[in-house]
């Protein structure tokens, strides 16, 4: 078991300190940080310059994709492979393939939706290194949280913890990854 | 730190007078730590004894009385409910749109009101989203057994099979299962899906192995950072527009059901809205009847306060004038399409000496009872909102009877009428899905964050980055 440094974090009591104290950061020019919130900091995407989340195109391409194949699926039942006469209606007509597959796209956006903020997010996993960290516990709670990862060119144990301590986090410290 | 006090003295000094002013999501807010415990405490707590009063006889509903009414119909036929020619939908059908109808308030509540971005619907929108989602298993389960044999209910999906036949999608009766079975999954996945970061809530708080291993499981290694958050808004987002998409869709379908049917009663344009709508006021109902003892026995007074069951009662008030409207307009289209046949339903609805009995509890609480919701007494008033509220489900309750037995039971022939009578197991097996119903809703009350923790906090003055209690410094406004 070999253990490695993850990060250096360093604590936050306000959403207002830990989104100055972002700015810095990224001013600094580190890239591989991040900062854990209770609920979503209004700005925080802004400063981390996340641009706009893939999440919606993934909702509708599955969305699409489920319409399409309904509509498939429907022509294929109903006119083609079985064609049944109900009240002299056509075969295939847009009133009768509308609803089912608009029900459907709206359930293949959905599951799209959930699948898409699960896979960007790479979940579901049932350990992160912060996890251990254990004041960690406190960010679904009340406080804020701000971690630089070792993994990023410009990260030094002794820089990186005197710029956390200089821009105001408390108990800065260093978070292994036990793998 | 001093800076933002005397901004904060600021701000007090220049807020409008309190009476003027937006009454705050939650009283007497103590910080976000204060808040965790509090959200999070129903949950932790030892089990309270009024959990157990209520819950016992609610299982017993759903885990004797339901299994023994299901089975005895399946294993029997159809013909153990009192549905016979020529109303062969009866209390089942009935029961169906009423289930449905009661999940439809919690979508409106957590998915529309997200949209329009309504603060107060963060401390009420996960209980109406729990009464969304077992309602509607108890709605699907109606029609798959109304069809009489349930063990060809798979006939119903377009899986190949020996016979070389498909379903027949120019029905909307096809169309339904679709749509509740949308229904189903959609609103679960946007129930689980706004309880992820509450999952890790709970996970980061327990004491207990056995709780950890649970909540971190629910979890799925959700630590809130910004880049989780950042998808996990978007997510939710589009969650919402669907969603608010299926409250007009599904029961909109269910109306078609009626529509296309040329039953006098039935035949008329204005059923879709007219489904939607009763579904919504339907839930309205329910919600205050969920709401009220809930917000007093999990302790949550100042979470939910009353002017959130104010407001609730305020939309149950517009949806109920919307559901009067549509009443008058099927009486004056009835009467103005000189049709005999429509003329009769209509006038037999209301003097027929049947199911007169069921058209007067309708126009009594749907029309009636209704404008009590005007008056602001009525809506600060928590008995009278909770009985008003049990009596919106008996009427709606009642207009489907109206609607489905109604238009039945006289049709164009008169040598073709008949009367209808719910036997005991039409009786039991609705008793049986309103124990499953309040049993589920009970589990979910004890072991899940009955409030969606993570959304309240993200509307308090304290996550707000540009507010002095979020930590913004004099004049920081837009960094």
């Amino acid at each position: 078991m070999s253990e490695k440094l993850y990060g250096i974090s360093a604590e936050f009591d306000s959403p207002a300190a830990i989104l100055r104290a972002a700015k810095k950061v990224r001013d600094a020019g580190y890239r591989r940080w991040d900062a854990f919130t209770p609920f979503p900091v209004h700005g925080m995407d802004q400063v981390m310059q996340l641009g706009n989340s893939l999440v919606g195109w993934v909702s509708l391409a599955m969305g699409a994709g489920a319409f399409a194949s309904v509509v498939g699926l429907l022509w294929f039942t109903n006119a083609f492979d079985y064609p049944l006469i109900v009240g002299g209606k056509p075969m295939f007509s847009v009133p009768m393939t509308f609803v089912p597959s608009y029900i459907m796209l709206i359930m293949g956006g959905a599951i799209g939706a959930l699948v898409g903020m699960l896979g960007l997010n790479q979940l579901p996993r049932l350990h992160h290194p912060l996890l251990d960290h254990k004041r960690f516990d406190l960010v679904s709670r009340d406080k804020f949280i701000l971690v630089i990862g070792a993994q990023d060119e410009k990260f030094c144990a002794t820089e990186t913890r005197k710029l956390l301590e200089g821009i105001g986090g408390a108990h800065v410290a260093l978070v292994e990854d036990h793998d | 730190m001093a800076d933002s006090v005397t901004n904060l003295e600021e701000l007090k000094r220049l807020a409008p007078p309190a009476e003027l002013g937006r009454a705050p999501v939650v009283e007497g807010n103590q910080g976000l730590g204060w808040l965790t415990d509090k959200l999070s405490a129903f949950a932790e707590a030892k089990t309270p004894l009024w959990w157990w009063i209520v819950f016992l006889p609610a299982a017993f509903a759903a885990t004797v009385i339901f299994p023994v009414c299901l089975f005895y119909q399946v294993f029997t036929g159809v013909g153990v409910w009192g549905n016979n020619h020529p109303v062969m939908w009866g209390l089942d059908i009935v029961n169906f749109i009423w289930w449905v109808g009661v999940a439809h308030a919690g979508t409106l509540i957590s998915a529309l009101l997200f949209l329009t971005k309504q603060h107060w619907r963060t401390t009420i929108g996960r209980m109406a989203e729990a009464m969304t989602v077992f309602s509607v298993m108890m709605a699907g389960l109606y029609p798959a057994i109304h069809v009489g044999r349930a063990w060809f209910d798979w006939f119903m999906f377009p899986v190949p099979n020996s016979n070389g036949l498909w379903p027949q999608f120019k029905s909307p009766l096809m169309w339904d299962v679709f749509a509740v079975n949308t229904y189903l999954v959609v609103s679960s996945l946007f129930w689980f899906m706004g309880m992820i970061p509450d999952f890790a809530v709970l996970r980061d708080r327990s004491t207990t192995r056995i709780r950890k291993t649970i909540f971190t499981f629910l979890a799925m290694g959700w630590t809130g950072s910004a880049r989780q958050w950042h998808n996990y808004e978007k997510a939710y987002v589009v969650l919402c527009g669907l969603c608010t998409l299926l409250v007009f869709t599904v029961s909109s379908i269910v109306g078609l059901d009626f529509c296309t049917a040329q039953i006098a009663g039935w035949h008329a344009t204005i059923f879709p809205l007219y489904f939607v709508i009763g579904a919504v006021f339907c839930g309205f109902g329910m919600m205050l009847v969920l709401l009220i003892p809930l917000r007093k026995l999990c302790n949550l007074e100042n979470i939910i306060t009353k002017s959130h069951i104010a407001t609730v009662a305020k939309l149950a008030l517009v949806s109920g004038l919307i559901i009067d409207y549509i009443y008058m307009m099927e009486f004056f289209i009835a009467w103005y399409s000189g049709d005999p046949y429509e003329r009769w339903v209509f006038g037999h609805r209301l003097f027929g000496h049947t199911y007169m009995v069921m058209g007067w509890i309708l126009i009594g609480i749907n029309v009636c009872v209704t404008q009590l919701l005007w008056f602001k007494k009525i809506r600060s008033n928590l008995w009278a909102l909770f009985v008003i509220g049990l009596l919106i489900n008996i009427g709606m309750w009642s207009e489907r009877f109206v609607i489905v037995v109604g238009s039945l039971y006289q049709d164009f022939l008169p040598a073709n009428w008949g009367k209808y009578m719910p036997t005991i197991w039409d009786i039991g097996l609705y008793v049986g899905t309103l124990g499953a119903f309040f049993m589920l809703y009970l589990l979910f009350v004890k072991f899940l964050p009955v409030i969606a923790i993570s959304e309240v906090k993200g509307v308090m003055p304290e996550a707000d980055p540009h507010h002095p209690l979020g930590g913004a410094t004099k004049g920081a406004g837009h960094e």
